[in-house]
């Protein structure tokens, strides 16, 4: 008795200390990123006006802002987005469903494996096989660029949400005389919606801040692009370009674009989640 | 539920057992639906055309180092020298500074995401939990550059001022904690991967605990369970699902390159000390790539990105392995409660 | 799932969100980038060097000119040669000379049209040390090359008499990415110390015998900045824009010159003879008493026989304007204008662009 009542102590006090010790990782995660984002907005706040938001870049000392950059990301993520999260997810249902054989873990090698490939040499890639044969640099390459970051970051992430649809859902619906295609289209995907989203946010997220694929492929402009064969102002490469200048007022202007990203980021999030939450 | 064939199976590879048994149906058999066929065929071609993609830039890399692969050989792998000025090139320092940096980041992150997430799913109330989610994907959506800048600004000045100093007076006799310490390293460069990686892993991780069913905590806790030990059975659950959490945020820790290329101090030696500068394959490519001029040059660094294929695939594999050897352990544990 | 007015409510505020991104492209004061009858666009790409400058000329031109279009993006100076080269671009930028190579394997002749001069300066961070160092060159080589170890060696002493140097390591500074201004720098060196040439060379990516790297001329500040005792190498509008110090530096002739933009314009002055017909030159280590000996020309790349007349005029018309007009902003951006002899020749290159056999200028 006196044995398992030592050993219950124990176990109580694990669990406080695990309890603890998440809530402390929980609390480090959120002062970091309060740590960061107060940073950003301290080196950049001063440069936010609606001038900056709407006008072009200009020379240095003439002030001149991002709205040719925020229009370009928009462009590029938007494209990127149509091109490679329909197929990334296609993959990952691919191999969620019926991924089983050889090819299956071929292709889920291969996935991983892509997840780890440098952003610059995707950029290098897509410029060899678009901008070169075209002799001219262009959005569409840019988007191209992204949408290779963007599809296995959202096959790998696809696949194990639907892993994880429970087998009763499926066989009910099965039961019910459904097609399996109508199955999974109609029951799995929807169950899995928020784990979807989440790969499709988290893909979206990270091209919308990287700078090396489309350094060689959208290039960039100072003005204000709508075509798909030019080439095109982002914000990473224009952050990038101010920042290695030396000069402060461009510096400001790198922190100011950068809160301008983020909160856009948060927007596209919040919509996203607005639309795929459950309502169970 | 019709699970309970064998005693006691563990939550784990009963549902994966049955799961398989699902997907082998399936791969073998067709259903005379045309729905059906056209809709697999549509993902096939997806799946694909993702292999596809893979093998063209493979390819395309390896015309494209041609040269290096020629000159060097299998030297490439094992030699220190970077020299372009005299046209010696050599893998190793590269390939150290990589995986180095990725493993610190993973050492630092997946113990830390894993804790945000247990934390927001299992643990905080339902109105904190959401706020803090959004803001942990936050960190996700900081462009590279930024957190190249922040390191530069903010976190190597810390950690050169308070943190390494004091590492060095606690457990200076270990090799890895000496050196004049700059703040330009190898482990700011870890601490900042850490940092880009948390948001992956805990919202992927979050988004599998959440998925496992709730009969299993139920069932956990009507055997008397404590709150922990449900938490542990989730995890069990959720193995394959962290598997591919922790593959994602690897990926990114290996392929980052303007973040560390800031930190990293971007000299292309090996050392014990973490408080030495280093360089990753991916900074030196973006350092050097828009510069070099003369075939070799750009064959060596072309070559460089190949090898950082082979050197994800082994450490995917390694990582797939510890994984797959932790989560034996815990479904034996959870078949012993 | 949200519920249909939900749902409605979401779509109209994106509707309305295109709307606005419309509305403010439509309304910015830059003519759009939609090419409306009778605009050209021109793109050029490459060295970092010169681009606040480009983006001034650039603004201004287009003030001028409102049909005209150029953009300019700076990828480095490699990253210039190559896109002219792959003609991807419509006119390429670099700081140092392509090699003959590069040039024998280039689809057409490509001509070398210097716009501006730079300077490479020494910068440090030394407390209490109030006045500027002076420096001789085969110092500054022995010191990079780690050979010269304290702040307080008899031969920093003998150029700085009066100035109370402490004892301490110097850390050196250099670039850790590829760079056209290191090109400029190992140039010089490898002209004053024939250690230097023999161990390193010159090059824009050098096996540094010692130091810590910055990436990028802001990185090299950062750190010279923030470490004290430390000695670096960084092109002069960041020295300025940062409030660092600038050393003194011994030329040929022996006078210890600032780098001074007058000192920059001499050095070019002074190699005029030694300049070749195709303008590809080095004016590091220049001779002539108030030539500062780390000066560098950059040029505009561009292809002798242009394929689309309306953009070959275009660009001409440009560059034409850039080595006259332009010069007048260089001095407020720490660049330093060309000698007259070197315009009158870049204006003879100009003028030999031709479209079709028929030069450009003058139609």
């Amino acid at each position: 008795m006196a044995s398992a009542a030592r050993q219950n102590s124990r176990r109580l006090l694990t669990n406080r200390v695990m309890t603890t010790l998440t809530a402390a990782c929980a609390f480090l995660a959120v002062v970091v990123l309060l740590l960061i984002l107060s940073y950003i907005a301290y080196r950049g706040i001063t440069a936010i006006n609606w001038q900056f938001l709407t006008d072009t870049p200009k020379p240095v000392g003439e002030g001149g802002g991002i709205g040719n950059a925020i229009v370009g990301s928009f462009l590029l993520i938007s494209l990127a987005s149509v091109i490679g999260l329909p197929i990334g997810i296609a993959a990952g249902v691919y191999l969620a469903e019926f991924g089983a054989g050889w090819f299956g873990h071929i292709v889920r090698f291969v996935t991983d494996t892509l997840t780890g490939v440098p952003s610059i040499i995707v950029g290098v890639f897509v410029y060899a096989i678009i901008v070169l044969p075209q002799k001219h640099f262009s959005t569409l390459a840019g988007a191209v660029a992204l949408a290779l970051i963007m599809i296995p970051i959202a096959a790998r992430t696809t696949e194990e949400m639907i892993r994880l649809v429970p087998l009763s859902l499926r066989e009910g619906a099965l039961a019910l005389g459904a097609p399996q295609w109508k199955v999974t289209l109609g029951v799995v995907i929807p169950a899995a919606a928020s784990g979807i989203a989440t790969g499709a946010m988290l893909a979206v997220a990270r091209v919308s801040g990287e700078t090396a694929p489309l350094l060689f492929t959208a290039f960039g402009s100072r003005f204000f692009n709508w075509y798909l064969d030019k080439p095109t102002a982002s914000m990473p490469v224009q952050i990038y370009n101010y920042a290695i200048s030396p000069y402060d007022e461009w510096h400001a202007q790198a922190w100011a674009a950068t809160l301008v990203l983020m909160t856009l980021i948060l927007i596209i999030n919040i919509i996203v989640r607005f639309f795929t939450r459950k309502k169970f | 539920m019709a699970d309970s064939q064998t005693s006691l199976p563990s939550p784990a590879s009963s549902f994966g057992a049955r799961f398989r048994a699902w997907g082998r149906r399936r791969v073998l058999s067709s259903t005379g639906n045309t729905g059906d066929t056209i809709f697999r065929a549509v993902l096939f071609f997806c799946a694909l055309l993702l292999l596809l993609i893979v093998m063209a830039m493979v390819v395309s890399m390896a015309t494209n180092s041609k040269l290096s692969l020629d000159k060097f050989g299998f030297g490439f792998l094992t030699s220190r020298t970077w020299n372009p000025i005299q046209d010696e090139f050599g893998a190793l320092p590269f390939i150290y500074g990589t995986v180095m940096s990725s493993v610190i980041a993973l050492v630092i992150a997946v113990p830390l995401s894993l804790g945000v997430a247990i934390f927001l799913v299992e643990q905080s109330p339902r109105r904190l939990a959401r706020p803090i989610a959004f803001l942990v994907e936050l960190l996700a959506a900081i462009p590279s550059v930024v957190y190249g800048l922040w390191g530069i600004f903010v976190l190597a000045p810390f950690l050169r001022e308070h943190v390494e100093p004091w590492l060095q007076r606690s457990f200076g006799w270990l090799p890895i904690f000496q050196g004049t310490v700059t703040g330009i390293d190898l482990f700011t460069a870890g601490i900042i991967l850490a940092i880009m990686v948390t948001p992956i892993i805990s919202s992927v991780v979050r988004d599998v605990l959440a998925a496992v069913p709730t009969s299993q905590r139920e069932a956990a806790l009507a055997l008397g369970a404590t709150k922990w030990e449900t938490t542990r059975i989730v995890l069990a659950n959720a193995a394959s699902g962290i598997a591919g959490a922790i593959i994602l945020g690897l990926g990114r820790a290996i392929g980052e390159t303007m973040a560390v290329t800031m930190v990293i101090g971007n000299r292309p030696e090996i050392s014990t000390s973490l408080f030495k500068p280093s360089y990753t394959i991916a900074s030196v490519i973006a350092n050097e790539f828009t510069e070099a001029t003369g075939n070799l040059y750009l064959n060596s660094l072309i070559e460089l990105g190949l090898i950082l294929f082979l050197v994800t695939f082994i450490v995917n594999g390694v990582a797939k392995l510890l994984v797959w050897s932790v989560t034996r352990k815990t479904s034996g544990t959870a078949r012993a409660a | 799932m949200p519920s249909p007015s939900q749902t409605a409510l979401v779509k109209r505020c994106l509707l309305f969100l295109l709307g606005l991104t419309l509305f403010l492209a439509g309304c910015s004061g830059q003519q759009g980038g939609v090419g409306a009858g009778g605009q050209v666009r021109l793109q050029g790409a490459g060295a970092s060097f010169p681009n606040p400058l480009y983006q001034k000329w650039l603004s201004e031109y287009g003030k001028l000119n409102a049909n005209v279009l150029i953009d300019y993006q700076s990828i480095g100076s490699g990253g210039g040669i190559k896109q002219i080269k792959e003609q991807t671009i419509d006119f390429g930028a670099s700081d140092a000379p392509m090699k003959d190579e590069d040039l024998k394997s280039a689809p057409g002749e490509i001509l070398h049209i210097p716009t501006v001069l730079g300077a490479v300066v020494i910068t440090y961070n030394l407390q209490g040390v109030s006045q500027p160092l002076k420096f001789s060159p085969d110092v500054i080589a022995d010191i990079f090359l780690g050979k010269i170890k304290k702040w307080d060696d008899e031969r920093i002493k003998k150029d700085n008499s009066g100035v109370s140097l402490p004892s301490a390591e110097i850390t050196v500074v250099h670039r850790t990415d590829s760079s056209g201004t290191t090109a400029v720098f190992t140039d010089y060196l490898s002209k004053v110390s024939p250690e230097w040439k023999d161990k390193i060379g010159a090059g824009v990516s050098p096996n540094w015998p010692t130091g810590v790297g910055g990436k990028g001329n802001e990185g090299v500040t950062g750190q010279v900045k923030a470490t004290p005792n430390t000695i670096g190498y960084v092109e002069l509008a960041y020295a300025v824009q940062n409030k660092l110090p600038v050393a003194l530096i011994k030329n040929k002739s022996g006078n210890f010159v600032e780098p001074s933009l007058d000192a920059v314009t001499a050095a070019a002055a002074e190699s005029i003879a030694a300049t070749p017909e195709d303008l590809r030159v080095s004016i590091t280590d220049a001779s002539g008493a108030n030539a500062y000996p780390i000066s560098s020309y950059t040029y505009i790349l561009a292809y002798k026989d242009q394929k689309d007349a309306a953009k070959g005029k275009a660009l001409v018309d440009f560059l034409w304007w850039g080595i006259h007009d332009g010069e007048k902003y260089t001095k407020d951006l720490q660049y330093a204008p060309l000698p007259d002899e070197i315009v009158k020749r870049a204006e003879n290159k100009i003028n030999s662009i031709t479209n079709g056999g028929k030069p450009l200028r003058g139609q």
